[in-house]
């Protein structure tokens, strides 16, 4: 029983963490239609940023600052917002693709960089030496766990009403208002370049607080947890959640997991050893396929946006 | 250094295949198009079975052709591979492209591109295996061109760099000389004014996914010959293959040529003063320090 319910914990615990960047993105794409093809770099950037922020000293790479832990939460998510102000300021004014482009540049060299700079990341051992705070005052695992869960929960509560905020906000019809029609948007006296730089650096840094939260959790990072296929998880959760809806993107969040999560484990338990080396292959092919099946068969995804009108505009 | 130079020519051939067809794509079709790079992938596997089949029939096809590796079989194959992979472009298209473009969002193009990546990528792995192979087990020595400096050129690398250059002189005689070249240019300029002057826009759109295809299946054979086959190709080769596209210009084929051989000899020069390990980071670079350059690559033109 208790073994059902901590796994149970684990789950819910990596399903909220990844619903935070899934809300993340769900600004930059959903609200702002950027198309951001480097999910992983982000999260990425908050995952190494906090652990070299708040973790201890080590001897063959630096770091360990052993910053108080919310700081090195913070560092880790301004880190990552750094990185997208970087990709947004050279591609956002150019056509849509290039910022897709860019973004995907940026996964691939992100990776690149902390597989060999083994000074600065650990290279392809990962970077250790993390403590999860406040662990020596709590004996038991399994009350950590729930604890750190009730903390990610928060977070990610907060996130949700931080978005829905931002998204019936004057601030957010203009990020519609830039999405559906830039052209005239400007017009109206609006700068879409520097509106959809905003939202993307708040995208990219709420991405970057997963990843931190994220290498928290496993006390440890490694260049294997910033692979392309986060980043395919992360858009396979919110085109099945449904584009431009928060809580459309949470539960796409808990529904994707949970079939990558269950299909893992079946294909490890009942597929003969032949197949199972095939295993990620079989679902990486899932995850595509649910990727071009919604977008051909179901774009808005299972909660579709709920097209806000002003009170001036129901008259 | 020379070493690196030559070699950079020819990983350079190769890119430029692959990144014409992609920047015709993007031009016409407005969107980044990240299963390109899989069509190399199609190109290189069709061959391999149309090679063991070629060879299984007519076994006197299996003789190399001295002093490639390079068999008479492999050379038909290769014929074969383009018109399979130009073939599956139009099908991918006609599934996926056309249905979503009917829909009007260029950006969820993009989108499933990605899936359709993911999807082939896994799928090629899934039927062939995830090892990588090679068309021909036979060792090919490598060509002392010059002692000092000491540079080494195997024969199958200049066919490759002489077979890719006549596709692209061919490529330019078509684009430049032919009624259905002035036609496909009209459509990329303006597809709604040329549509006016009575062309058919999906015979075009439809022309530019079969060009696009037979190039990459032709890119996809040659970096088998030079390197191997496996299933991860495309996710190798698709940023150096946007880094051309960009660095020559969105919807410029000739930038898109010079774009491959700036893209390859860079990348193999930066080996000279970075490990090796870096060079998937490399075409990035490039994008990076073009964005910051000349944000239009250097024959585009500025376009919203």
């Amino acid at each position: 029983m208790i073994g059902i319910l901590s796994y149970l914990v684990f789950f819910v615990s990596i399903a909220s963490i990844l619903a935070i960047a899934v809300l993340g993105l769900n600004l930059q794409w959903g609200n702002t239609g950027l198309f951001n093809g480097g999910v992983v770099a982000f999260f990425g950037a908050g995952a190494y940023g906090t652990l070299l922020l708040g973790g201890t000293p080590q001897p063959d790479h630096i770091g360990g600052f052993e910053l108080f832990y919310p700081l090195a939460l913070l560092g880790g998510a301004c880190a990552a917002a750094l990185l997208a102000w970087f990709v947004g300021k050279l591609t956002l004014h150019l056509r849509h693709d290039y910022l897709a482009i860019a973004t995907f540049g940026v996964a691939v060299t992100f990776e690149n960089i902390m597989r060999n700079a083994e000074g600065f990341s650990g290279g392809a051992k990962g970077l250790r030496g993390f403590e999860r705070p406040l662990e020596n005052w709590v004996s038991n695992g399994f009350t950590y766990n729930l604890a750190f869960l009730t903390c990610i929960a928060v977070i990610l509560i907060c996130t949700y009403f931080f978005l829905e905020r931002v998204v019936q906000s004057p601030f957010g019809r203009l990020l519609r208002a830039i999405r559906e029609d830039e052209v005239a948007a400007r017009s109206l006296g609006k700068n879409p370049d520097r509106i959809r730089l905003i939202a993307f650096v708040t995208g990219s840094f709420i991405v970057g607080v997963s990843g931190g939260l994220y290498a928290t959790f496993y006390a440890f990072v490694s260049p294997q947890d910033v692979l392309p296929t986060l980043t395919f998880q992360i858009w396979a959760m919110l085109i099945v959640g449904g584009a431009g809806n928060n809580r459309g993107a949470i539960i796409g969040t808990f529904l994707i997991w949970g079939a990558w999560t269950t299909s893992g484990w079946s294909l490890s338990r009942f597929a003969p050893v032949e197949i199972q080396i095939y295993g990620g292959t079989l679902q990486y092919i899932m995850i595509g396929l649910v990727i071009v099946g919604m977008l051909l068969w179901k774009p808005q995804g299972l909660f579709p946006e709920k097209l806000v009108m002003s009170n001036s505009g129901k008259k | 250094m020379i070493q690196s130079l030559t070699d950079g020519i020819l990983v350079g051939a190769i890119l430029s295949l692959g990144a014409i067809g992609l920047t015709m794509v993007m031009h016409t079709l407005r969107f980044a198009n990240f299963s390109h790079a899989e069509l190399l992938s199609i190109g290189a596997y069709s061959a391999l079975v149309c090679d063991a089949l070629f060879s299984g029939i007519l076994p006197s096809l299996a003789a190399a052709i001295s002093p490639l590796s390079m068999t008479w079989a492999l050379a038909l194959a290769m014929v074969c591979a383009m018109s399979l992979t130009g073939l599956s472009a139009l099908i991918i298209d006609k599934f996926v492209f056309k249905r979503i473009r009917e829909k009007g969002d260029e950006l969820s193009m993009v989108f499933a591109s990605f899936g359709v990546a993911l999807i082939i990528r896994n799928l090629l792995g899934l039927i062939f295996g995830l090892k990588s192979q090679l068309y021909s087990k036979d060792i090919v020595f490598a060509v002392v061109l010059s002692h000092d400096p000491l540079v080494l050129v195997k024969p199958d690398q200049v066919f490759v760099l002489i077979a890719a250059v006549i596709i692209m002189l061919v490529m330019h005689y078509f684009l430049s000389r032919t009624t259905l070249g002035y036609a496909l240019r009209a459509v990329a300029e303006n597809a709604s004014l040329a549509e006016v002057s009575g062309i058919r826009l999906s015979h075009m759109i439809a022309l530019i996914w079969v060009i696009g295809g037979v190039l990459a299946a032709a890119a996809g054979v040659f970096y088998g010959l030079t390197n191997h086959v496996s299933p991860v190709i495309g996710r190798d080769l698709v940023l150096p293959i946007f880094a051309a596209t960009i660095v020559g210009g969105i919807g410029s084929v000739y930038g898109a040529v010079l774009g491959g051989f700036v893209v390859g000899i860079a990348t193999n020069m930066a080996l000279l003063v970075l490990p090796s390990g870096y060079s998937p980071a490399m075409p990035f670079v490039i994008i990076l320090v073009l964005l910051l350059v000349r944000p239009n690559g250097l024959f585009g033109e500025t376009q919203t």
